[in-house]
């Protein structure tokens, strides 16, 4: 199998896989390609039937959505087609640099595959964190406040930073298996994403929108280059996502783009 | 007709249940214990829930649960046993299981997960449990299980003891193809065969199929039978809209109305004559020009008497098939936006005026909201626009209407199948769902609907239909279809009878794809499974077609092909089983005319000016705090939150907007990346006004929508409206004359507007009859509206920009309480519902539309339920500014004191915040017409209102206001999900 880099150049090639449910794949290639890359929806049964093919691509996306209707749980049926069918190919992609995102129900499929917050080492059917239920037993969409963890990520900004980014979702609560979970993504600086209120400090009910441990909205990997998140930064890109912009004036764009910037830069230059 | 096949030694079966770790938090449990108290149980303490599987022919249970179906981290399993202890004096255990044919979604993914897991399974079936702990007797167990189920799609298994067995399906087998004796039957008996097969034809109906059918010298076969009526039915054909009508109105003046939607929607459409209309009252949604080579489509539809049975399933496949209308527009076309509805009793009905069979307010809103929620998000279909209205005379009969909006290209908006074509299915497998949808909907509800009816009430699999959606827009694409259109009321009959008119099609029902076996030649053919579309395909297309769908997983299923022979035949198994002459389906109706009356009801005075003492009232403060948090003005956010509103990242105006999310007009959206074009949607409607005269009521409507889609900067000259009519009896010569009074409105207003009707449609028979008597509906017209806007960056929201600014109000505010919140609040009754002076309107909504393009308004919104006092509160807690308001400076017709000038309901209103630098070029865009300066924004965190004497007749701190209205809902609410 040939390495992600054959993927890379001045415009690194994306796959954002899809399948049946598969819901945010347009706006997330649109984000992508404002930010530089070569993006392409592939469905999951043709990259199945080539695993190999992975390697052509610098960036796997997985976005939001409800894959085969989010049915047992959300992500899971997915989770387990991927680890069947591509978790090789997706352990390889990892080792030769290639980078992961997952968004939403991108996230979920990820947490429930195990690749994250363990990384390819941890791929089987025993995750060590979950997405659960909301607390409130709803699916709600709202905009939240993000703490953005400055450095640790080919994805993230170098220093902290504050984001407004929506949420929507009904299983975004992350918890893990027990504490040393936990403790060990804090330590390591692995909680990517946090949710805060608007002054950036960590609060309840509706600044933690599920019930999060930590307010954990958002993991990497042990190696950074894998990382999922519930807020959806494709739909902070244009200039007229934010939803106060009819008050803080047209802006060039808008956060989440950054994030598709980072890891498009670092799929170029790495 | 064969038996469901049962295998010699039936399958080994086990049960996986599923919990919550004790030390977790079950939310379900949670919800559904609050939901059980609300509903009066006592001496509940805790209720905990239990996913089951039923696996039949399973390789290896526990590896299958452990790896696919429970989450370690916060949950344990059991195979074959239970999680929790089932026996026990403080335990009951209630099993909730879909009743055999109703649609388990859930089924197949398990299938597909065990697969990649490399086991095997043969078949899934889903359940809920729920332990309930506490103090309950019998009583209270059968409370639960009405509370905790659905009778209609659902069963519960009491007790530990019964747990689903064997998953064959206990269906009774289909009958095949069979001569109906008709044409010896006299009036009596051929109404009691009508009834009896529930066709939904009346006498004169069933005379004209007699006629024919002695023509030819033979009986019909069911089929036939079915067919003629399926499209003969009201909610096909819209007999009511296309028939002439007698009508006499007010001083006795008498006219013949040659058809409603004729005479009034579709003549005023063609007087309007807008160069931007593409397609309209053709095709399964109007089209309207958008951008460069896209266009955009609207559709609306109710699904009202499935929702009031079953509310999950009802609004669920309402939403599910107005976008299948979407995908069926043109070639099809991409849905971007879905908008719901819906009116229904107040949430604090007493259970004791619930009338009978009827489920309480709340469930259904709950239940309704639940399903929009789940078919739209799932399907990422943004939910951008909707209404609540709360009336009384909804509760037997809620109206759930659903709209889709889709992206098509221009050269994808004619269709037409050719002779030769092939008939293709895809999508779903057909069932015995729905069946009998379309007379079911055209008929009134009674007490015993719910047990009757259940085969009409469906569960959507928004899935199967998002594949079908990425199947069917790929296949647009690369052009291997020539005509579509989708499965909607009638099945298969309604899709090809409609789609071979004016040619011919012969179709093998034994072809199509079936659940599960045993269904006849009639049922495939009217069953109205959803999530299925049929397609023209030419005959060198369909390897293309099948390679396509089998990449996106839907199947396609070749029924036959289009013909020249103006006849539809249709075979089962080799043998004719209908052979209809399609010239008769579709014209052989008969068009009987009908009787309409409309007399004004008699004016009761309000008070002023005439001598009458108005009763005392209560202050203005205390008015406008009871109106902000009354049902029909309190904050939808516990509706809008659960629905996926930014999917698709195409949102510029939310249904909340401002720091204090104060509630927006309309929508818009910039569907096209890379482009800054932007379309609004709003929508209008306003039933109370029918009371006194359903033609003001239809024109408030249209204003209303209008009006809405203005003030975020749609351009008033590129605005499509829909009329969505929910009526009573038809037959009741008062309700029609309501009806033509209320259409023409609809003509002489959108005229007057220049906002052409692009589609339509009506829903009659919103009646509840019991024990004799009748309660119909108010008469109610629901108008939406799509505008486009050159630019989203230049849209507007409502929120008050900040302090220092000048609130201007433009349109005339007249002595118009009557039917308005304040008289309900106050209980008057009579007075004039607000009028609409199309011409001022379209003036004042070009001048506004002229001053926002200049960049001069920096908030906008429209003044209507509730009147100036409402918007203006509205404003204020939006934008968390202060307000400072002279109604002494309000532009008024006549001598109104401050209540009227605050709570008056006068059409074509809008407010407008401006800078106050502004002044001079806004006078300009708006001379000639009403307006004023009346106010000024503050820092100083309140509304103040002075009164035309100069004191102060209102002052409230925003917080007070923000919370008032705010909460109600989601406090009447909450619980969760049913």
């Amino acid at each position: 199998m040939k390495g992600p880099r054959s993927g890379r150049g001045v415009r690194p090639r994306v796959v954002v896989l899809r399948t049946a449910g598969t819901n945010c794949d347009l706006e997330t290639v649109h984000a992508l390609q404002r930010a530089g890359a070569e993006a392409e929806r592939v469905h999951v049964r043709r990259l199945a039937e080539r695993p190999a093919d992975l390697g052509r691509y610098a960036i796997l996306v997985l976005p939001g959505g409800f894959t085969y209707g989010d049915d047992v749980a959300a992500g899971r049926v997915l989770a387990v087609e991927l680890r069947a069918r591509l978790g090789d190919a997706l352990g390889e992609f990892v080792a030769h640099g290639g980078l992961v995102l997952g968004v939403c129900n991108g996230f979920q499929v990820l947490v429930r595959a195990g690749l994250l917050p363990g990384g390819p080492a941890a791929l089987g059917p025993e995750p060590q964190a979950t997405l659960a239920a909301n607390e409130s037993n709803r699916f709600e969409c709202r905009w939240v406040h993000v703490s953005v963890r400055g450095g640790g990520s080919p994805w993230l900004p170098e220093r902290d930073e504050v984001w407004p980014l929506p949420v929507a979702h009904g299983e975004g609560r992350f918890l893990t298996r027990g504490p040393a979970v936990l403790e060990a993504l804090e330590r390591e600086g692995r909680v990517a994403f946090r949710y805060v209120d608007e002054r950036g400090r960590p609060g309840g009910y509706p600044a933690n929108p599920n019930g999060s441990a930590h307010h954990i909205a958002g993991v990497t990997d042990p190696t950074g280059q894998v990382l999922g998140l519930m807020p959806h930064p494709e739909r902070n890109v244009e200039p007229w996502h934010h939803p106060a912009w009819t008050r803080l004036g047209v802006r060039a764009a808008g956060e989440g783009l950054a994030l598709f910037r980072r890891g498009v830069a670092a799929a170029r230059s790495g | 007709m064969s038996e469901v096949p049962r295998a010699e030694a039936p399958p080994t079966v086990h049960r996986v249940e599923v919990v919550y770790r004790d030390e977790i938090p079950d939310p379900r449990g949670r919800a559904a214990a609050t939901l059980l108290t609300e509903a009066g149980l006592r001496g509940l303490e805790c209720v905990r829930t239990a996913r089951l599987y039923v696996l039949e022919g399973a390789s290896d249970p526990d590896r299958i649960a452990r790896e696919l179906l429970v989450d370690p981290v916060v949950e344990r399993h059991a195979v074959d046993a239970p999680c929790l202890p089932e026996k026990g004096p403080q335990t009951r255990v209630l099993t909730v299981v879909r009743r055999p044919g109703v649609m388990d979604p859930a089924s197949a993914s398990v299938r597909r997960g065990v697969h990649d897991l490399g086991e095997r399974v043969e078949a899934v079936r889903t359940a809920w449990r729920y332990y309930l702990m506490g103090e309950l007797d019998d009583a209270a167990e059968r409370l639960a299980i009405r509370v905790l189920a659905n009778a209609t799609v659902e069963e519960v298994l009491v007790g530990p003891a019964r747990v689903p067995g064997s998953l064959g399906q206990r269906l009774p087998p289909g009958r095949s193809a069979a001569r109906v004796s008709l044409n010896d039957l006299e009036e009596d008996a051929l109404l009691g065969l009508a009834r009896g097969r529930g066709l939904s034809l009346d006498l004169e109906e069933m005379r004209a199929v007699q006629q024919h059918f002695l023509r030819l010298g033979r009986e019909p076969t069911d089929v036939e039978l079915e067919t003629i009526a399926q499209t003969w039915s009201e909610h096909c054909k819209h007999k009511t809209f296309a028939a002439p009508i007698r009508y006499t109105g007010p001083e006795g003046r008498r006219e013949v109305v040659d058809g409603i939607f004729r005479t009034f929607i579709v003549a005023a459409t063609r007087a309007i004559a807008a160069p931007w209309c593409v397609s309209v009252f053709e095709d399964n949604a109007g089209v309207v020009a958008f951008d460069g080579p896209w266009c955009l489509s609207f559709k609306v539809e109710t699904h009202n008497h499935p929702s009031a049975l079953e509310p999950y399933g009802g609004a669920g496949t309402g939403l599910g098939g107005v976008i299948r209308d979407t995908l069926g527009t043109g070639l099809g076309a991409r849905p971007i936006a879905s908008t719901d509805v819906f009116c229904l009793g107040p949430p604090d009905l007493p259970a004791l005026e619930v009338p009978p069979g009827v489920l309480h307010p709340r469930r259904v809103l709950r239940g309704v909201v639940a399903g929009v929620r789940d078919y739209g998000n799932r399907m990422g279909i943004p939910t951008v626009n909707g209404a609540l209205v709360f009336d009384r005379r909804y509760a037997a009969n809620p109206l759930v209407y659903c709209g889709s909006v889709g992206l098509v290209p221009r050269d994808r908006v004619a269709k037409e199948a050719r002779s030769g074509d092939l008939v293709v299915a895809v999508g779903g497998r057909t069932g015995r769902d729905g069946i009998h949808g379309a007379t079911f909907s055209s008929a009134a509800l009674d007490e015993s609907s719910e047990t009757l009816s259940s085969g009409a009430v469906q569960i959507g699999d928004p899935i199967t239909e998002k594949r079908l959606a990425d199947a069917v827009l790929a296949a647009r694409d690369r052009g291997l279809h020539r005509s579509i259109t989708d499965c909607g009321a009638g099945g298969f009959s309604s899709a090809v009878g409609e789609m071979a008119r004016g040619l011919g099609a012969e179709v093998d029902l034994d072809q199509a794809p079936l659940k599960y076996p045993g269904l006849g030649p009639a049922e495939v053919w009217i069953s109205e499974a959803q999530e299925r579309m049929v397609l023209a395909v030419p005959p060198a297309a369909l390897e293309g077609l099948r390679a396509l769908c089998a990449e996106e997983d839907v199947e396609v299923a070749v029924l036959g092909r289009f013909t020249d022979s103006g006849r539809l035949v249709l075979s089962w198994h080799g043998e004719t089983v209908g052979d209809l002459d399609l010239a008769f389906l579709h014209e052989g109706m008969p068009r009987p005319e009908r009787v309409a009356r409309w007399d004004a009801p008699r004016r009761a005075s309000t008070g002023t000016g005439e001598g009458r003492t108005p009763r005392p009232r209560r202050p203005s403060g205390e008015v406008l705090l009871a109106l902000l948090s009354g049902w029909d003005t309190c904050s939808r956010e516990w509706v809008v939150r659960q629905y996926d509103h930014e999917v698709q990242g195409a949102a510029a105006v939310r249904p909340l907007v401002g720091p204090w999310e104060g509630p927006s007009d309309a929508a818009v959206l910039a569907p096209l990346a890379g482009s800054r074009r932007g379309v609004a949607i709003a929508c209008g409607l306003a039933p109370r006004y029918g009371d006194l005269d359903p033609y003001r009521m239809a024109a408030c409507s249209i204003d209303e929508a209008v009006r809405n889609a203005v003030a975020v900067g749609a351009d008033p000259a590129r605005i499509a409206i829909l009329d969505n009519f929910a009526w009573g009896d038809p037959s009741d010569p008062a309700t029609l004359g309501a009806l033509v009074r209320a259409a023409q409105a609809c003509h002489d207003v959108a005229v007057g507007l220049g906002t052409p009707f692009i589609s339509g449609k009506d829903s009659l028979n919103n009646v509840y009859r019991h024990e004799g008597r009748a309660t119909a509906i108010p008469g109610t017209l629901l108008v939406s509206a799509l505008g486009v806007l050159e630019d989203v960056t230049r849209s507007i929201t409502m929120d008050l920009k900040g302090p220092g600014h000048r609130l201007h109000a433009v349109g005339l505010t007249r002595d118009e309480v009557g039917g308005s919140a304040w008289g309900a609040l106050e209980g008057l009754e009579g007075g004039e519902a607000p009028a609409v002076d199309a011409g001022r309107a379209r003036a004042i909504y070009a001048a506004v539309h002229q001053a926002m393009g200049q960049g001069l308004v920096l908030a906008c919104h429209d003044a209507s339920e509730g009147g100036l006092g409402v918007a203006l509160a509205e404003m204020a807690l939006a934008g968390e500014a202060g307000l400072e308001v002279d109604l002494g400076r309000l532009p008024v017709d006549g001598d109104l004191d401050d209540a009227r000038r605050l709570w008056s309901e006068s059409a074509s209103r809008l407010l407008l915040e401006a800078a106050p630098e502004a002044a001079g070029a806004l006078e300009a865009c708006l001379a000639g017409l009403p307006h004023a300066d009346i106010g000024a924004t503050t820092a100083s965190g309140r509304l103040v209102v002075r009164g035309t004497s100069g004191g102060e007749v209102l002052e409230a701190p925003l917080e007070a206001l923000r919370e008032a209205w705010r909460t109600p809902l989601g406090r009447a609410l909450e619980g969760g999900s049913p």
